[in-house]
């Protein structure tokens, strides 16, 4: 393809991808209570309603706990699952493999609507605690795929050397195999953090009434009065979601990382 | 380390925590939705263990045939418009220097993993009157007044373009890192101009790879429960959005657990048809 229609046909792409950033991060500034773009005036007060209004400070504070804990239990479930698939032949094992990547496959709303009806029916509906564990099973995939791509990517004579050399399988894991997927865990984590954070309808599913993460508190706002701290908000969000997916660029290999992601997982 | 099955049942351990949990959050959740399923609905939002098919004979009702309809054409709509966007995309994307190619793959990330309630604001935004693109247009002069152009039926595909279009590029990224560029080189060689090789040469050989990738956009699509409510009309409602209505504002769970289950049967057809799609590739 010529140069001239790979450029134009690029910055269509990235202008189609980056207007309604743009216009956000436009009104996110906006002086006064309104969504006017171009802004009217130019104020940072709304990024520091996040922190200092108590609603918003405490959605923050609810995702990101969310967030930490629900991507801490994913890779908890993934790492020894993989870690089994990787060093045992155990096919029927497979399965749990299956079960894992099923929830991120089907529609979000199944996921969701499982949850709700599994919380309910035990009695523990609206439990801050039945987020985490329903966002670590919805996202449990990410680092399954990832960590299984790591496991096949370690030399097995490595490991081997260390067994020859009188190394019991603890010693093994802990000075041969952990070091080397260390990079893996770490992008697994950022990946179901990072979807965790945005995610909207398992959290609403299950603790939508009594907790209020952030997109939950964005999704009231748009239906109960519009603030610019919305777009703050939105803002905060895309440039987190860029840091972080900026670092596993940087520390890892991200196109070897997605380019097995979908034959593995998806 | 050589693989090797396991000996004792000791072995079994590492297994033991994750099958637990996934058994426990994932598959009895799911037993449980499918159960409620069949269960009878009482007034007030409750339901009684009971073995009915009433919520499935609903189904049957012009009303929900139009939803269903309606849902498949805009999954099948947003699938197709954004293959037909990605794979030029893609394409060109996986011949450019490494560092080009981190740099969109980032953003193309960050965007994926925003919220639909934010890709949903976001567009709501542009689209409005009051900080939308046709106030560009006005003081460009190519518009008389500025104008709202949501809800609308074109404002619910964009959305919908705008939130798989990363994931489109990031499923066929693998497929089309691996393609032989040799392929190109030769149809070069013997005198196709880059359009012509890219049509007669690359599409071809990719024909399974655009036909998985167009069922797994659409399953994406059909997973999008926010943005028709949020940019569009009752009538733009989808299956997934009838069932969170059903289940939240209506408190029709037995209803909406069989719209649930309905929906796993259409998406797991569709997951067999991209395996029978993919096999049929390796064999190739």
């Amino acid at each position: 393809m010529t140069s001239i229609f790979r450029r134009a046909y690029f910055f269509a792409i990235g202008l189609f991808l980056s207007l309604p950033l743009i216009v956000v991060a436009g009104v996110s500034v906006n002086q006064k209570q309104t969504l006017a773009f171009p802004p009217q005036g130019f104020s940072l007060s709304w990024y520091g309603e996040i922190f200092l209004n108590p609603e918003w400070r405490n959605a923050l504070f609810a995702s990101v706990t969310l967030a930490v804990l629900s991507a801490a239990l994913a890779v908890a479930i993934a790492l020894p699952l993989s870690w089994f698939l990787w060093r045992r032949i155990a096919p029927w094992a497979n399965i749990f493999q299956l079960l894992g990547v099923a929830p991120f496959t089907l529609p979000p709303v199944i996921t969701a609507l499982g949850m709700l009806t599994f919380w309910a029916t035990v009695g523990s509906y609206g439990q801050p605690w039945t987020a985490v564990v329903s966002h670590a099973i919805f996202f449990v995939t990410l680092p399954l795929v990832t960590l299984s791509l790591g496991f096949t990517s370690i030399d097995r004579s490595l490991v081997e050397a260390a067994s020859t050399m009188g190394a019991d399988e603890r010693t093994i894991f802990r000075t041969v195999v952990l070091p080397l997927i260390l990079p893996y865990i770490v992008s697994g984590y950022a990946f179901a953090f990072v979807l965790s954070l945005n995610e909207y309808i398992v959290a609403y599913m299950t603790v939508g009434f009594t907790v209020e993460t952030l997109p939950i508190k964005i999704f009231n706002a748009l239906r109960y009065g519009y603030t610019p701290t919305m777009a703050s908000v939105t803002v905060l969000f895309v440039t987190t979601a860029a840091v972080i997916f900026g670092l596993v660029a940087r520390f890892g290999d991200l196109p070897k990382l997605l380019g097995a992601m979908s034959t593995d997982g998806k | 380390m050589r693989r090797e099955p396991p000996q004792t049942p000791g072995d079994y351990a590492p297994l033991l925590f994750p099958a637990a949990m996934l058994t426990i959050f994932f598959v009895v959740p799911f037993g449980t939705m499918i159960a409620v399923s069949f269960f009878q609905r009482q007034q007030g939002g409750f339901y009684t263990p009971a073995f009915v098919f009433d919520n499935y004979a609903r189904f049957l009702s012009a009303f929900f045939g139009g939803v269903l309809g309606f849902s498949l054409m805009l999954a099948i709509t947003v699938a197709i418009c954004c293959v037909v966007l990605a794979l030029p995309f893609t394409y060109m994307l996986t011949r450019m220097s490494r560092k080009v190619q981190v740099v969109w793959l980032v953003a193309l990330l960050s965007i994926l993993s925003l919220s639909e309630v934010i890709i949903g604001f976001a567009w709501s935004t542009l689209f409005s009157r009051t900080a939308g693109i046709t106030n560009i247009l006005v003081a460009l002069g190519i518009m008389a007044e500025a104008k709202a152009l949501t809800p609308s039926f074109g404002a619910v595909l964009t959305g919908m373009v705008y939130q798989a279009f990363p994931y489109t590029v990031l499923v066929l990224f693998p497929a089309l890192v691996r393609l032989d560029p040799t392929l190109t080189e030769a149809a070069r060689t013997l005198g196709a101009s880059p359009l012509k090789a890219f049509f007669t040469v690359v599409v071809p050989a990719l024909r399974n790879t655009i036909t998985a990738t167009l069922i797994m956009v659409f399953i994406f699509a059909l997973g999008s429960y926010l943005l028709p409510q949020l940019l569009g009309r009752p009538q733009h409602w989808t299956l997934s959005v009838l069932i969170t209505d059903q289940a939240i504002y209506q408190s029709n769970m037995p209803f909406a657990a069989a719209m649930a289950v309905f929906l796993v049967l259409v998406t797991l057809g569709l997951v067999a048809l991209t395996v029978i799609a993919g096999r049929k590739g390796e064999a190739a």
